[in-house]
């Protein structure tokens, strides 16, 4: 068991399944406690022992680059012993369920466990089943929490504070678990929440959540501080969601032209892997003085190095 | 059998129209030998064992016509004996089971060896249906005539619907010719595909597929379009949202046919899912608040006809999953008449309405001389303490799957006795 600090506030959560279960203590714990490691990430010295001995196993069921590398970089600066298991070679490819493959990590004593899964709510099947900390690295469609996390940390980097600012989130809503983790944490910190997107990408009574949604993507623009484009994945087209790239990228592709109707400083985010020239426009992704899209890769580690820490506290 | 007198008893028979306080008369052969309020004290003779129940009520056995009995394939989840003692635990004494076991009853063969199951493990009556197309798949019809000769009592896919209306107006047809009554399961696939929640906020908040109350009443639409010209023995399985009751009481004053609902779309919403409850992964799904209200008024107002327990029996490695891998559907026929009780004691529909979606009607609809308690009929009924209140616990079902959808909840009214042909086959 880890060894309990002292510290004037605590985390309200056993777990990080996602942002709908913090408090904004706990948001602003978070992210108090990233901005301490962003400099840190910056030096030549990157290495801490806050979580010596600690053992932090990461399960991705599901294929990812940068949140994987993001979190098993994360768990090394801060000292523990990573493991990162391939579930794709694993026995759940000889039919283990997921709660018998937690039972059986469980056994081996870990501090925290890492979970991808393609199912929405895998992750809090997982918290019932084990000991340790469960932190969400992206369940299905429901929630994402370390990219809203990291999404927050970034725009507060660049713009100072979040509350008041208008946000445009466009793209595939109903199959996307960013959209909805930032729709909370975003909505909690004061935003105002633009969704964009065509009639059969937007989930069913999505405005419930409290935003302001649009099938017009420059109406929907309008006077915005911050445009975060969403991956289309090309499954959607198969299934008929939409008829083409090729119009996708007419209606909601992000172009100057469409930028525009955004305010001037207005910045561009993107959680990756990007499509060019579907929907956005690949000038300016690149844009140095809009886009802020690896910013928000590099403020991803000192985000889940956080939330390791605190998690694991 | 001794001869059996009751007396002090409220009696609810719809089919009789009695509701009345009095006794019951079972003779030697286990048949109904009097009934009601000419029953009483003073014309039994006193050297008869006499049992006073004190103001209990007698109701006839329940007819559940939406049961899955896992024989044959699943008798892990469940077989004929258990299937039967969670039924007459729950005062359910004819039960119609589903075509969907392993393999599934689309052929005369199978039916023999189904009926002969039936008739040695079963305390209860077992009335089977058969599969409308060849192994469920939705393209080839079943001999509806020769299965029917040999004691098949409706044809439905069960969990499935027939998709192509050419083939459904083809099935109409033939049970028009013969005689047969079509249970129909509402859902469009294409529309439904990888639903597993009603369509809306909650389906949004816990990023689930959704299935839109739109893709049962597309279904329900098209076969009461097809039914006006084809006039066959028609049954909508189950129904659950507020617009198919809409549509069902405008049509049924121009065509035939008959209405289900499982109690689990009257008692419970799409809220009762919380945090991923896979017990309540169902099907039809559960729905908004507003459509629960609508499905009680629908049963209240008797646009809906009967009351089904939908039970699914399901082992727990089945629900030990994630949402999107868990099976669909819970066990129920030992709640069904506790848990129809909850929509007396809270005054939404009278006590005689919900006995008769439960008894008479189903009875009707299968033709059945059944959940009635005719003098000359076999006593098949079941004594209620109609206000004792009790806590469902998934471990003291009797049931071999505990799959209920209402774990943990308070309930109003038990059954204490249930007798099959005079028989007591069940005691609290």
């Amino acid at each position: 068991m880890a060894t309990k600090t002292n510290k004037a506030i605590k985390i309200s959560q056993k777990h990080l399944l996602g942002i709908q279960d913090l408090s904004i203590n706990d948001v602003n714990l978070i992210l108090d406690e990233a901005k301490t490691f962003i400099k840190l990430n910056q030096s030549k010295n990157k290495r801490l022992n806050i979580l010596n001995g600690k053992t932090q196993i990461n399960l991705f069921f599901e294929p990812s680059t940068r949140t994987q590398s993001s979190f098993e970089l994360a768990g090394k600066r801060l000292g523990a012993d990573v493991m990162s298991m391939n579930m794709a070679n694993s026995a759940v490819k000889k039919g283990e369920t997921l709660i018998d493959t937690a039972m059986t990590l469980n056994a081996m004593h870990p501090d925290i466990i890492v979970i991808r899964h393609q199912d929405s709510g895998a992750c809090n099947l997982l918290s019932q089943k084990v000991n340790c900390a469960v932190l969400n690295a992206g369940d299905g469609s429901r929630e994402h929490p370390t990219q809203a996390l990291l999404d927050a940390l970034t725009i507060i980097n660049r713009k100072k504070k979040i509350e008041g600012l208008r946000v445009a989130i466009c793209g595939d809503i109903t199959h996307s678990r960013v959209a909805r983790s930032n729709i909370y944490l975003l909505n909690m910190l004061g935003a105002e929440v633009n969704i964009i997107a065509p009639s059969n990408l937007m989930p069913k009574e999505i405005e419930k959540f409290g935003v302001n949604t649009f099938t017009d993507m420059k109406k929907g623009l309008k006077d915005c501080d911050i445009v975060m484009m969403l991956r289309l994945q090309n499954e959607r087209m198969t299934s008929s969601f939409l008829s083409s790239n090729r119009e996708y990228y007419e209606y909601y592709g992000l172009t100057p032209d469409k930028l525009a109707h955004a305010k001037d400083d207005a910045l561009i985010m993107h959680p990756g892997p990007m499509n060019r020239g579907i929907e956005i426009d690949t000038k300016l992704a690149d844009d140095i003085n809009r886009s802020v899209i690896k910013e928000q890769v590099e403020l991803g580690v000192a985000v889940r190095m956080a939330c390791l820490k605190i998690f694991c506290e | 059998m001794k001869k059996q007198y009751f007396i002090n008893v409220n009696i609810i028979d719809p089919h009789n129209s009695i509701n009345e306080n009095g006794g019951l008369i079972i003779g030697e052969d286990g048949l109904i030998e009097a009934i009601g309020k000419k029953v009483n004290s003073n014309n039994i003779p006193s050297r008869e064992k006499v049992i006073d129940l004190n103001g209990k009520y007698i109701f006839p056995g329940l007819v559940d016509m939406r049961v899955f009995a896992g024989e044959p394939g699943y008798e892990y989840k469940e077989n004929f004996r258990t299937l039967s003692n969670a039924a007459l635990a729950g005062g359910v004494t004819s039960v119609v089971t589903m075509p969907n076991t392993d393999p599934i009853i689309d052929n005369v063969s199978i039916v023999d060896f189904l009926k002969r199951r039936g008739r040695d493990k079963s305390k209860i009556n077992v009335f089977p249906s058969a599969a409308l197309t060849k192994n469920i798949e939705g393209t080839t019809m079943t001999e509806f005539g020769l299965l029917q000769s040999r004691g098949i009592i409706g044809f439905t896919d069960g969990v499935k619907t027939i998709q192509n209306t050419r083939l459904m107006s083809r099935i109409m047809n033939s049970a028009k010719d013969l005689g047969t009554l079509i249970m129909q399961h509402a859902e469009d696939y294409d529309l439904s595909k990888n639903g597993m929640i009603n369509s809306g906020i909650i389906a949004t908040k816990l990023g689930l597929s959704g299935i839109p109350a739109v893709a049962e009443r597309i279904i329900i639409e098209r076969d009461l379009t097809l039914l006006e010209n084809i006039k066959c023995r028609y049954h909508i399985s189950q129904i659950s949202a507020a617009k198919s009751v809409e549509i069902i009481e405008e049509r049924k004053n121009k065509v035939k046919f008959t209405t289900g609902v499982s109690i689990n779309n009257l008692s419970l919403n799409e809220n009762d899912i919380g945090d991923f409850r896979t017990f309540l992964k169902l099907s039809p799904p559960l729905r908004t608040e507003e459509d629960r209200i609508a499905l009680v008024q629908g049963l209240k107002d008797e646009t809906i006809d009967v009351i089904v327990s939908d039970h699914k029996p399901e082992d727990e490695e089945q629900k030990r999953l994630t949402f999107a891998q868990a099976s669909t559907g819970a066990s129920g026929i030992e709640t069904l008449l506790s848990l129809s009780l909850e929509l007396y004691h809270n005054g939404s529909v009278k006590l005689e309405t919900i006995i008769k979606a439960l008894t008479s009607n189903p009875a009707k609809i299968l033709k059945i001389d059944k959940g009635n308690l005719s003098v000359g009929n076999e006593a098949d009924f079941c004594i209620v303490d109609i206000d004792k209140p009790w806590v469902v616990k998934k471990d003291k079902l009797i049931s071999k799957s505990k799959n209920t959808s209402i774990e943990d909840k308070k309930l109003q009214g038990k059954v204490t006795n249930t007798f099959v042909k005079g028989e007591e086959l069940f005691k609290l």
